[in-house]
């Protein structure tokens, strides 16, 4: 952590994950730089997801080591992985939300209770202030008409954005995304992409998997291709997708261009 | 029917309504004891612990695979003999809410399991703690979703205490009994205690109603959606 370069948000060594005798994690290292956006793609049981869990800990890694700002989330000394006690899990976790493919928002609470819940529940924000705060992101995401509809009351996309607000409610330090726009009709991809880029535009560190390459293309800062259980190849969206090296990222841009 | 009301009313209904009194106070009690049981069951069912979950499991089974007057029985009569003795009223709050906690941890881990796991990962990636994940997102929706059922099992409760009766408890039951042994009349003094307890069920029954629909958001209550939604009209 030395040198100009500043320290990363996030940082996974030699992560691996088992269930039972398949491995879906063989060995991953990454690292997320603050502001950087960083898309996770490759082909679906390439292990993106697993990896996107393992690093808050909905997942319990096998082996290797996560660190968020420096603490040390998991450690691995060769002889099996030690976690950190839960309360610091749970600090770390508030700090890296996730958003969900299938939005998973409390069905028995508002649009606004939702945003409400994690800033009043973990941050202790008192309730004026956590209505400000969740106003003011519902507008951002375009909801404010809706705080007092149900989950059942709107649909997919708008749910995606009550979901991102209620990410963004945290002020995290990196919201991590798990295919956002899988589970949306067409038409409302786009409108869930476009929130993800202003979100980019004003710096939001973001760790985002997603099957939509071209979103990738021009948002991300750094593209890591997945397969295997490996990040096979990382680098700048123009260099992922114009030269390809590895074989199997060749054979994949080859295929999303069909 | 001349002797009926304006003798024996007068005389005997308001020692009746005693025991209605004691009926209702006994199901309160009881549904109170019986609600935190039953979820307290319900919790260590779902425990990872096969050492929480199994003795849990074996009670739930004991309990429902018996009747509810042997329990009472064994709890008033039997117990005494192993040092354990309890005064009428109380032994009736054990039997009754032991009896319906091993019901309700059945319908209260039904519903916990129904609730999507992604609100629990959400609340997860928040940093919720998992005591306040439970407090915050599980148990509202579990409350109201077995509310009406959990209405149910005290309407069935108010009539079961009437089985209190056999271990002397000064319930509606027994006072009607006491009635009957003074006046021979059991066909006019059962109408009265069939008029009690419907009456204490009814009254029960639509509290809970009103209680279901407090707790349920505008557009969801019943005969709402119909009206709101055009296609659901018409078909």
């Amino acid at each position: 952590m030395s040198g100009a370069a500043p320290q990363p948000v996030l940082v996974a060594r030699g992560l691996r994950k088992s269930y039972g005798a398949i491995e879906v994690l063989a060995g991953v290292d990454l690292a997320v730089a603050p502001g950087e956006v960083a898309c996770l793609i490759g082909p679906s049981g390439g292990g993106k997801s697993t990896l996107l869990r393992c690093l808050n800990f909905l997942e319990r890694p096998s082996g290797g080591s996560i660190s968020v700002f420096g603490e040390a989330l998991c450690q691995d000394d060769g002889t099996g992985v030690r976690i950190a006690p839960e309360r610091t899990l749970r600090r770390a976790r508030s700090r890296m939300p996730m958003v969900f493919q299938h939005f998973n928002l409390f069905n028995h609470q508002t649009v606004l209770q939702n945003v409400m819940e994690g800033p009043v529940t973990v941050l202790g924000l008192d309730r004026e202030a956590a209505t400000d705060r969740a106003r003011r992101l519902l507008r951002d995401v375009g909801m404010a008409a809706r705080e007092d509809h149900y989950p059942d009351q709107i649909s997919g996309g708008q749910k995606q954005r009550v979901a991102i607000a209620r990410a963004l409610a945290m002020a995290p330090s990196v919201i991590l995304f798990d295919e956002p726009t899988s589970a949306l009709d067409p038409q409302l991809v786009k409108g869930i992409l476009a929130v993800i880029n202003d979100l980019a535009q004003q710096g939001t560190t973001m760790l985002i998997v997603t099957h939509e390459m071209k979103f990738a293309r021009e948002v991300a800062d750094r593209v890591h291709f997945c397969d295997g259980g490996r990040i096979v190849e990382s680098g700048r969206p123009d260099a992922i997708f114009q030269r390809p090296r590895s074989a199997r990222l060749v054979d994949f841009v080859r295929s999303i261009h069909e | 029917m001349h002797r009926f009301f304006f003798r024996e009313v007068p005389e005997y209904f308001l020692f009746l309504l005693q025991g209605a009194w004691i009926t209702l106070v006994l199901s309160l009690v009881s549904m109170a004891c019986g609600l935190v049981l039953g979820l307290a069951v319900a919790l260590g069912r779902l425990s990872p612990y096969r050492a929480v979950r199994w003795p849990l499991d074996a009670y739930v089974e004991l309990w429902r695979d018996t009747p509810l007057i042997v329990q009472l029985l064994f709890i008033y009569f039997t117990l005494p003999e192993f040092g354990l003795t309890l005064p009428a009223f109380w032994a009736g709050v054990a039997g009754l809410s032991l009896n319906l906690a091993a019901y309700l941890s059945e319908v209260f881990r039904a519903a916990i399991v129904a609730i999507d796991p992604g609100q629990r990962q959400a609340a997860l990636s928040l940093g919720m703690s998992r005591a306040a994940i439970y407090r915050r997102v599980v148990l509202p929706q579990m409350f109201r979703a077995t509310l009406p059922t959990v209405g149910g099992y005290f309407i069935a409760l108010l009539k079961d205490c009437s089985l209190v009766s056999f271990i002397s408890v000064n319930e509606l039951l027994r006072h009607a009994n006491i009635v009957i042994a003074d006046t021979f009349d059991s066909m006019n003094t059962y109408i009265m205690v069939g008029f009690i307890y419907f009456v204490m069920s009814f009254g029960s029954a639509r509290l809970i109603g009103l209680l279901e629909r407090r707790l349920t958001p505008r557009h969801q209550r019943r005969g709402t959606a119909m009206l709101s939604d055009p296609k659901g009209a018409a078909a």
